[in-house]
């Protein structure tokens, strides 16, 4: 910590002394990083980024993880848990990616690893904000096929092909079929390539209009998609409560059961005793509001220097929230206990509760077509303003990092993330590669980018100095509570709930035993049952971690150049005072 | 649903859309206070040189 704080002073000294408090090395960089029409993006409204944010982190997860958690845990502790995660890591990390991306966007970097190289001004920083760049990309590579497939569930139930009985197996094999998880390479034989149909769209849909920009791409499409996507919930929401008891011969399945069963507290004492509880909630807080994704740092790096950032950052918090409490948590879980009842409801994951259990609920409804349709809307819109928040760092580090235009740094990132779609793809069987580009690249690397970035604002830039800028145009204080908060509870707790996944998720600790069992994803990268399309995607990481890699060193000369340009500019100038 | 149900789901449905519903009327509804300015704006120190 001691090398950071010294950083800061270098870095930050002099120019504090010449510019003020917080308009650091502005005039070391501005002007020539980004190309000019990059340089001008701005978000057009602050309702805009504010929905933005908000769409990219409300997800899949809100409506479909987050509920099964719940009732899995006992919604009493989970909530609780749940809650002083959301005060300790969700909103603080929030804040300092919001807080941290348009301090560096003044200094016109968009991109984690300029951010980072701008702030910490070291060769490593820009290395480690690689993570910012990588995650989003190699997770769009997967998300995109999800997203394709509740596309495809709203067409199949606009045109009743999803009605296929009452039974859950057949739903099961319609989607195992639909999505390849029997055979490799399934969907790209003849017949069986309707996934492949919806992805092209959907891909095409995310290049469009991530190639439209910032205003007219993201915002445009974010400021009718959210509103759109909170008022399906509502009316889904309305449908769900009223549905009373559907079948007069099973009493005990109706609405108020199914709400029981999702939030009836359990034991919370014994229940909150369990350190998974635990690493379920500050797990889903954290993906669910996308925090360490590098999307929100990327972002907010496009606000002005004057915007509010406080009430902007809590309020998409707060719609996150919003979405998946009181949404997600009153829809999925009750709606599958009515018709299903308990036994139909335990042991899903989200992929099986979202495209076996659902689909067989919706159809049961009166207007089957209609409100499975919707739903599935519902999971489309709010995939796709996130699957676009996820292209948005990658177009902004190829711009400002290699100079390309929008349309160069459109085709290469199009190009490197149809590479990846195509190997998830084609390797379906199980879900394999997207399980384990999954775990590897959408778990790990995030616990690792938010735990760098909490340092950064809280340890490197410095608490006081975070501080001050995150009040900068603000609307609102936020609570001092909160210094304490980021600079020590939030790496700690991280920390600890990192260690607990280690423990638990990779090592497979069992707490009756005290034995360790590595769980499947490390047995599938070494031992004798190894698998081969595990080992292909880890070595896929591999190769996009080394692209960005080269690319970072190629951009790191690149604004060392510019920053000693500007710095000789600088130097010549008559001394007017 | 018993009773703790009804309390947990309330105070979680309840927390949420208050402080969403809050966020949006201060984002939407409520303009931020016109900043004032309580000093001189220009302040000449002399101690540049005209050109």
């Amino acid at each position: 910590m001691r090398a950071g704080a010294c950083f800061q002073h270098i870095s930050v000294g002099c120019a504090q002394a010449q510019f003020g408090l917080v308009q650091l090395p502005v005039g070391l960089y501005k002007g020539n990083i980004v190309t000019g029409a990059q340089q001008k993006e701005r978000w057009s409204s602050r309702l805009g980024v504010i929905l933005a944010v908000a769409g990219s982190a409300v997800g899949l997860g809100n409506f479909l993880r987050f509920p099964g958690l719940a009732a899995q845990y006992g919604s009493g502790a989970f909530m609780l848990a749940y809650f002083v995660s959301l005060l300790v890591l969700g909103i603080p990390i929030c804040w300092v990616e919001w807080t941290l991306g348009r301090y560096a966007g003044q200094m016109g970097f968009h991109s984690s690893p300029g951010i980072l190289h701008a702030i910490t001004r070291h060769t490593m920083g820009k290395y480690i904000g690689v993570l910012g760049v990588i995650i989003p990309v190699v997770i769009y590579m997967y998300y995109v096929y999800i997203e394709a497939w509740c596309l495809g569930y709203m067409f199949y139930f606009l045109t009743g092909q999803l009605n296929l009985g009452d039974n859950v197996a057949a739903y099961g094999d319609f989607w195992a079929r639909f999505v390849g998880a029997t055979e490799n390479g399934l969907t790209f034989s003849a017949g069986h390539n309707q996934a492949v149909l919806f992805l092209v769209l959907v891909f095409a849909l995310n290049f469009v209009l991530i190639y439209r920009g910032l205003v007219r791409g993201i915002e445009l499409f974010c400021k009718y998609a959210m509103p759109a996507l909170i008022l399906l919930g509502l009316i889904i929401l309305v449908r769900v409560l009223t549905l009373g008891t559907p079948d007069p011969s099973k009493p005990d399945q109706n609405v108020l059961n199914g709400l029981g069963y999702m939030w009836n507290p359990g034991n919370v004492w014994d229940q909150l005793r369990n350190p998974q509880l635990w690493l379920a909630a500050a797990g889903q807080i954290f993906f669910s509001l996308s925090v360490g994704f590098g999307v929100i740092i990327t972002y907010a790096s496009y606000l002005r220097r004057q915007d509010d950032i406080v009430l902007s950052g809590l309020s998409s918090s707060a719609a996150n929230e919003f979405c998946e409490v009181a949404l997600g948590g009153l829809i999925t879980v009750p709606a599958a206990y009515v018709f299903l009842g308990a036994a139909g409801v335990v042991g899903h994951g989200t992929f099986s509760l979202g495209f076996k259990v659902l689909p067989l609920v919706f159809s049961k409804m009166p207007l089957p077509w209609l409100f499975g349709a919707l739903f599935f809307l519902l999971l489309f819109l709010a995939a796709v303003t996130s699957s676009l928040s996820m292209l948005q760092p990658g177009i902004a580090f190829l711009e400002e990092g290699l100079g390309l235009t929008r349309r160069q740094s459109v085709a290469l990132l199009g190009l490197l993330t149809a590479i990846g779609c195509t190997f998830v793809v084609y390797f379906s069987k199980d879900l394999k590669a997207l399980d384990t580009l999954d775990f590897w690249v959408g778990t790990v690397c995030i616990f690792i980018m938010a735990t760098v970035l909490v340092i950064v604002f809280g340890w490197i830039l410095g608490i006081e100095r975070g501080w001050e800028e995150a009040h900068q145009g603000a609307e609102m204080r936020i609570p001092s509570l909160f210094k304490p908060i980021i600079k020590y509870v939030s790496p700690l707790y991280l920390l600890g709930v990192f260690t607990l996944f280690v423990l638990f998720n990779v090592l497979g600790l069992d707490l009756k035993t005290g034995q360790f069992n590595p769980t499947s994803y490390v047995r599938d990268l070494i031992g004798p049952h190894a698998s081969p399309v595990a080992r292909l995607s880890v070595i896929l990481i591999v190769i996009v971690v080394i692209f960005f890699l080269i690319l970072i060193a190629t951009a790191g000369r690149r604004w060392e150049k510019v920053a000693q340009n500007a710095a000789k500019t600088e130097g010549s100038k008559p001394d007017r005072t | 649903m018993t009773l703790g149900g009804w309390i947990v789901m309330g105070l979680s449905v309840g927390l949420v859309t208050s402080l969403f519903v809050w966020c949006l009327w201060r984002v939407l509804v409520r303009k931020p206070p016109i900043e004032k300015l309580h000093g001189i704006e220009d302040i000449d120190t002399h101690d540049v040189e005209s050109e």
